[in-house]
C-alpha cells in the first residue's frame, strides 16, 4: 500500500462525448470499473464460502493419505479422474480438499491480522493525532522505524525466532501492520482538528464522544476499509509466503504456503501439486485488489467528485 | 472605435454524468480597439466558460463549443476563432491574446523557473533566440515591477509572493504585446492593498502597449475606476451591456438593479464585494425556455416564464434583455 | 539543501540505531536466546557453556552497549554455522543481490514508465488497458509461484534460461523479472495517475494559453512533474526489492543475501541472520536517504526552500 493508492483519481468518469458510440463506449467502461469491484466482491465471497464451508465442500479428508492412489494427474488430462478433481500430491492427499481448507489458514490469518493492526493502529494513530508533542512524536518515530524497515526481512526474521504456529504468525502481521492503520488515522485525525471543526462544536456546546462519533469515525471509515482490504490480501500473501519458507503454521496444516512448500520438490516431474495452492493465492489476492481498487473510488470522500 | 473582437452567439455546454450542464447560452458581444470591458456577474454565471471557450481553453471532453463565432476583425478576411485548425489556434494564444488566470499560486508550473516559463512563449511566438529572449524576458520582468529581474529570472515561483507570481503572469500574458488581455479575476487571490497595486499596473500597461482588456470581477468597485464599460452576466447569458457610467447611473436590468444595490454606495471603502441577491441561482442543468432570473425578480410577470428575453438597444451603446421598463415601470412593448 | 540534507541524514541514523535496538530485542524476545541458537537435541550442558561464550547471560543493558559497540565498527559476532565474522559473509553475497535487484528494477521501469506515461495521456486505451491488467497482476500474482511457474515452462521445458544459479549471462532474466514485476505494477499504476493528475492541474491550462505546442507540454510541462513521485517510488521499490529477494533467490539459487538468509534460517545461525537484517537495513536506509536527495534535486521546491 503505497501513497499514491490512495490519490490515484477516479478514472475519466466525466469523459463523456456525445455521439452514440461514443457514450455507448463509455458505458461500457463506467460499467466495467464496477463490474470489477462486484468480480472482486464475488472472487471474495467464494474464497470466504470455501474457508466457511469447508467440511462440506471438500470430497475427502485434507489430512487422509492414501499412498496407491498419490501424485494423480487432474481431472481434465487423461489419466486423470473426477474423483480427484485437482489430482492427488505426493502423499496422495486429494489437492483440491487441500485447495479448499487451505482458504481457512488464508482468511484466518488475514481476518485476525487487520482486526489487530486495525485496532492497535487506529489507537495508536488517534493518541498520536489527539496527543500531539512529545507523545506523537514517539508515536511517528516508531512508525517511520517500522515503515522504512524492508519489511519481508523483518517479518521472516521475527517468524524464524518465534516458530510456527497460526498464533505467532497472526501477531506478527497485526502488530508490524499496525503504523498503516496509525499512519491514516492519524491524518484523518489531524485534519479534523486543523479544521477548527471541533473548536466550534466544543464551543457550541458538543462532547468528545459525539465528535469521535459525528465526524471522526465517518471520515475515517471509507479509507480505513480500503486500507483493510489491501492489508488483507497483503497478509495472505505475506503468509503463504511465509509458509513456502517453512516459517508460517506447523508442516501438517493444509495452508496455501506449505502446499506450495511441498510441491516445489516435484515440480518437474509432478508440476499440477504446486500450481492449484499458487492458483488459490492469486484467485483471492486477484479479487480482493480489484474490490480494493473499487471500495477505493467509492468510499474515499477525498476522491468522491462532484460535478463542479 | 474599431472592434477588433466580434463574438456572436456562444453556447457552450458540458456533458457530465450528472447531466448537461448549460453554462453559457448564447452570448455575444464586442471588443473594442484598447478599451477595458468589465464582465460581472455571480459564480457560475458562465464568465470563465466564456472566455476560455473562444480560446479553446475548455477541457474537452467534458466540454463541447455547440455553436457560435468568434471573430477576429483586424486579420483580413476576418478569421473566426472558433474554427481555427489547432496549430493556427495556437498562434493566437499567448501571440495575439493572453490570459491572466485568477490564482497566480497553481497557474505556474512548480518545477520550471519563472524565466523559462516567460523565454517559451517569446521563442515560441517571436522566433526569438534564446539569449534574445532571455533579455527580453529580464526586461519584462522589470516592466511588470519585479525587483532584480536577472536575479529573479532563475527563480521558482514558489519563491514569489502571491503578487508577485501574478505580476509573473501578467509577464507571460503580455509578453508577446497582444491586442488583447484576458484577466480572469486577476485579483482575487490577492490581499487587498496587493489587489490595488495589480489594477494599477494593468492601467499602466495598457495606457503604454495599447491593447483591449478584457476584465473578469466580481469587484463592483474596481469596475467603476478602470472599465470603459460593463457586460453583466446571469445564467450562462448577458443581461445587460452599458458604459460604465451609463451602467452605474441608469441600470435597466433588473439584476444589475440588484447588483448595484448590493454595492454600497462609493465612499465606503472597506466592502465593496458583490453581495449576493435574494434566492438561488439558476440551475444549470435544465435548459432554460424563459428568462432565467424571472424566478428572483421582482419585476417578472408572465411573459418573463414564457420567453426568453433578447438583447435590445436601450440607448446608445446600452443593451439589456429584459421585458420590463424599469424607467417606465411596466413592461415594454416592440 | 543543506539543511534539508542534514535534517535527513540525522533521520537515517537515528533510524539506524531503532534497527539496532529492534534486532537486539528480538532476538531476545523468547527470554533465552541460547536456547533458540543451539541445534533442539543439545543437551543442557552445552546450552549453558555456548550462553556464557556469547554472554547472554550478563545483564542486558551491559549486552546491549557490547552490541552497538561492536555494530559500530562491523563487528555482528561469528556465524555460529561458519565459525567465521559474520558481516565479511554477508558483504560478499551483496554483488549478486545488487546485480539482481538492480536489473530487475531496470525492467521495471523500461516496461513499467512508458506504460504509465501513454495509459496517462490516452485513457481507455489499448496500452491502457495492458498497463492496468499489468498492474493487477503484478498485485496478485505471488513472486515465489511465479518463479516456480517460469522456470518449469521457460528452463525446464523450452530450455530458454538456465534454470538456476549464476553462471550465465541470461541467469539473471527470470529472476529479475520475477522480482521486478511487482515494482513494474506499482510504477505503470503511479506513473498513469501522476499524468492524469498533472494533466489537469492549473499550469498546464498557462502552458496552453500560451499557445505552446503539445509536445512541448508533454515533455517539458507534465514529465517534469511526473518525474518528482516516481523518484520517490523507485527509490521505495528498490529498497523494497533488495529487502525481498529472499525468495526468488532461494528458488533460483541465487547466491544473494536472501539465499544466505534462508539457509541461516535453516542452519538457527542467529548471528548471520542479525548481521543480515541490520546490514539490509542499512542499505535500504541509505537508498532512502539518496531518494530524498535525488527528489530534492528535482524538486525545486525542496531544493531551495530549506
Ligand atoms: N470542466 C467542467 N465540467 C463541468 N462543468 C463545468 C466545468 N467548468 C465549468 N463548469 C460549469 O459551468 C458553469 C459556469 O462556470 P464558470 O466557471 O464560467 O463560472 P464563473 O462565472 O466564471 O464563476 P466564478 O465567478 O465562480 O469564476 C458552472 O456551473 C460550472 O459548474
Ligand atoms: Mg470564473
Amino acid at each position: 500500500m503505497t501513497p499514491d493508492e490512495l490519490t490515484q483519481p477516479a478514472d475519466n468518469l466525466l469523459d463523456v462525448e456525445r455521439t452514440f458510440s461514443e457514450r455507448l463506449a463509455y458505458i461500457g467502461r463506467f460499467f466495467w470499473r464496477d463490474k470489477s469491484g462486484i468480480i472482486g466482491l464475488v472472487m471474495f465471497f467464494l474464497v470466504v464460502f470455501a474457508a466457511v464451508f469447508s467440511p462440506a465442500i471438500s470430497p475427502y479428508n485434507p489430512l487422509k493419505q492414501n499412498l496407491r492412489d498419490s501424485k494423480m494427474l487432474p481431472a481434465w488430462t487423461a489419466e486423470g479422474s473426477w474423483d480427484h478433481p485437482f489430482g492427488t500430491d505426493n502423499l496422495g492427499r486429494d489437492i483440491f480438499s487441500r485447495v479448499i481448507y487451505g482458504a481457512r489458514v488464508s482468511l484466518t490469518v488475514g481476518f485476525f491480522g487487520v482486526l489487530i493492526a486495525g485496532t492497535l493502529g487506529m489507537v495508536l494513530g488517534a493518541i498520536a493525532g489527539y496527543a500531539g508533542g512529545r507523545i506523537d512524536s514517539v508515536i511517528m518515530g516508531v512508525i517511520n522505524l517500522v515503515l522504512s524497515l524492508p519489511y519481508l526481512l523483518f517479518v521472516v526474521f521475527i517468524a524464524a525466532i518465534l516458530g510456527r504456529s497460526l498464533i505467532n504468525v497472526i501477531l506478527i502481521f497485526g502488530i508490524t501492520d499496525s503504523p498503516v492503520f496509525a499512519r491514516v488515522t492519524r491524518g484523518e485525525v489531524l485534519r479534523i482538528r486543523e479544521s477548527g471543526y471541533v473548536e466550534s462544536a466544543i464551543s457550541a456546546g458538543a462532547r468528545w464522544p459525539r465528535i469521535v462519533f459525528d465526524h471522526i469515525i465517518p471520515n475515517l471509515i471509507g479509507p480505513l476499509i480500503t486500507l483493510a482490504t489491501f492489508e488483507m490480501s497483503a497478509m495472505i500473501f505475506y503468509e503463504a509466503g511465509l509458509g513456502f519458507l517453512g516459517l508460517s503454521v506447523p508442516p501438517t496444516v493444509p495452508s496455501w504456503g506449505n502446499m506450495l512448500a511441498a510441491g516445489r520438490k516435484y515440480l518437474t516431474s509432478y508440476p499440477w501439486i504446486a500450481t492449484f495452492p499458487g492458483l488459490a493465492i492469486m484467485f483471492t489476492s486477484m479479487g480482493m485488489n480489484l474490490l480494493g481498487d473499487w471500495l477505493r473510488d467509492v468510499l474515499d470522500p477525498r476522491l468522491r467528485r462532484s460535478r463542479k | 472605435m474599431t472592434t477588433i473582437l466580434q463574438v456572436e452567439n456562444l453556447v457552450t455546454r458540458f456533458y457530465t454524468l450528472d447531466g448537461v450542464v448549460y453554462a453559457v447560452n448564447g452570448v455575444s458581444f464586442n471588443l473594442q480597439k484598447g478599451e477595458t470591458l468589465a464582465i460581472v456577474g455571480e459564480s457560475g454565471s458562465g464568465k470563465s466558460v466564456t472566455m476560455m471557450s473562444i480560446l479553446g481553453l475548455i477541457p474537452i471532453p467534458p466540454g463541447k463549443i455547440e455553436s457560435g463565432e468568434a471573430g477576429l476583425l483586424l486579420d483580413d478576411p476576418p478569421r473566426d476563432l472558433l474554427r481555427l485548425s489547432p496549430p493556427e489556434l495556437r498562434r493566437v494564444r499567448g501571440g495575439r491574446i493572453g490570459f491572466v488566470f485568477q490564482d497566480p499560486i497553481s497557474s505556474l508550473n512548480p518545477v520550471l523557473t519563472i524565466g523559462e516559463q516567460i523565454t517559451e512563449s517569446l521563442t515560441k511566438h517571436l522566433g526569438l533566440s534564446r539569449e534574445k529572449a532571455k533579455a527580453q524576458t529580464i526586461k519584462l520582468l522589470g516592466y511588470v515591477g519585479i525587483s532584480d529581474p536577472e536575479l529573479r529570472y532563475k527563480n521558482y515561483p514558489h519563491q514569489f509572493s502571491g503578487g508577485m507570481r501574478q505580476r509573473v503572469m501578467i509577464a507571460i500574458a503580455i509578453a508577446c504585446s497582444p491586442e488583447i488581455v484576458i484577466a480572469d479575476e486577476p485579483t482575487t487571490a490577492l490581499d487587498v492593498t496587493i489587489q490595488a497595486q495589480i489594477v494599477e499596473l494593468f492601467q499602466r500597461l495598457q495606457k503604454e502597449m495599447g491593447m483591449a482588456i478584457i476584465w473578469i470581477t466580481h469587484d463592483l468597485g474596481v469596475v467603476a475606476g478602470i472599465a470603459d464599460r460593463v457586460l453583466v452576466m446571469y445564467g450562462g447569458r448577458v443581461a445587460e451591456v452599458a458604459l460604465v457610467d451609463d451602467l452605474y447611473e441608469l441600470p435597466q436590468h433588473p439584476y444589475t438593479v440588484g447588483l448595484l444595490g448590493a454595492l454600497p454606495r462609493l465612499d465606503a471603502t472597506d466592502t465593496k464585494r458583490l453581495v449576493s441577491i435574494q434566492g438561488t441561482p439558476p440551475d444549470l442543468l435544465v435548459p432554460l425556455n424563459h428568462c432565467p432570473f424571472a424566478k428572483r425578480c421582482e419585476y417578472a410577470f408572465e411573459r418573463c416564464r414564457a420567453e426568453i428575453p433578447a438583447l435590445r438597444p436601450v440607448g446608445a451603446g446600452h443593451r439589456v434583455a429584459c421585458f420590463y421598463d424599469l424607467q417606465k415601470g411596466k413592461p415594454r412593448h416592440d | 539543501m543543506q539543511r534539508y540534507f542534514i535534517s535527513k541524514l540525522g533521520q537515517s541514523v537515528l533510524l539506524l540505531f531503532g534497527v539496532l535496538l529492534l534486532v537486539f530485542v528480538m532476538v531476545r524476545i523468547t527470554g533465552d536466546p541460547a536456547a533458540l541458537m543451539m541445534p533442539r537435541e543439545a543437551s543442557p550442558e552445552d546450552v549453558e557453556a555456548f550462553r556464557e561464550a556469547m554472554g547472554f547471560n550478563r545483564p542486558l543493558p551491559l549486552q546491549f552497549v557490547d552490541f552497538l559497540s561492536g555494530a559500530i565498527v562491523g563487528d555482528f559476532g561469528n556465524s555460529l554455522h561458519f565459525k567465521t565474522p559474520a558481516m565479511p559473509m554477508v558483504l560478499a553475497r551483496l554483488p549478486a543481490t545488487v546485480q539482481l535487484a538492480g536489473v530487475g528494477l531496470l525492467m521495471a521501469i523500461v516496461v513499467g514508465i512508458p506504460l504509465g506515461l501513454v495509459g496517462g495521456f490516452t485513457p481507455g486505451s489499448l496500452v491502457d488497458s495492458v498497463g492496468r491488467g499489468l498492474a493487477l497482476l503484478g498485485q496478485s500474482i505471488p513472486n515465489f509461484w511465479l518463479a516456480l511457474i517460469m522456470i518449469l515452462f521457460f528452463a525446464v521445458r523450452l530450455g530458454w534460461f538456465p534454470s538456476f544459479g549464476r553462471d550465465y549471462w541470461n541467469s539473471v532474466i527470470m529472476p529479475a523479472f520475477v522480482l521486478g514485476l511487482p515494482t513494474m505494477g506499482q510504477i505503470v499504476r503511479l506513473t498513469r495517475s501522476a499524468v492524469l493528475e498533472i494533466r489537469g492541474e492549473d499550469f498546464i491550462r498557462t502552458a496552453n494559453s500560451k499557445g505552446l505546442e503539445p509536445g512541448t507540454i508533454y515533455t517539458k510541462h507534465v514529465l517534469r512533474n511526473v518525474a518528482i513521485p516516481l523518484v520517490s517510488v523507485i527509490g521505495v521499490q528498490f529498497g523494497y526489492m533488495l529487502g525481498g529477494s529472499i525468495y526468488i533467490e532461494t528458488i533460483f539459487a541465487w547466491p544473494g543475501i536472501g539465499q544466505l538468509l534462508e539457509q541461516s534460517i535453516g542452519w538457527r545461525d542467529f548471528p548471520l541472520v542479525q548481521a543480515i537484517a541490520i546490514f539490509t537495513s542499512l542499505v535500504v536506509l541509505a537508498i532512502n536517504l539518496f531518494t530524498d536527495v535525488a527528489y530534492a534535486v528535482i524538486d525545486p521546491r525542496i531544493r531551495y526552500d530549506t
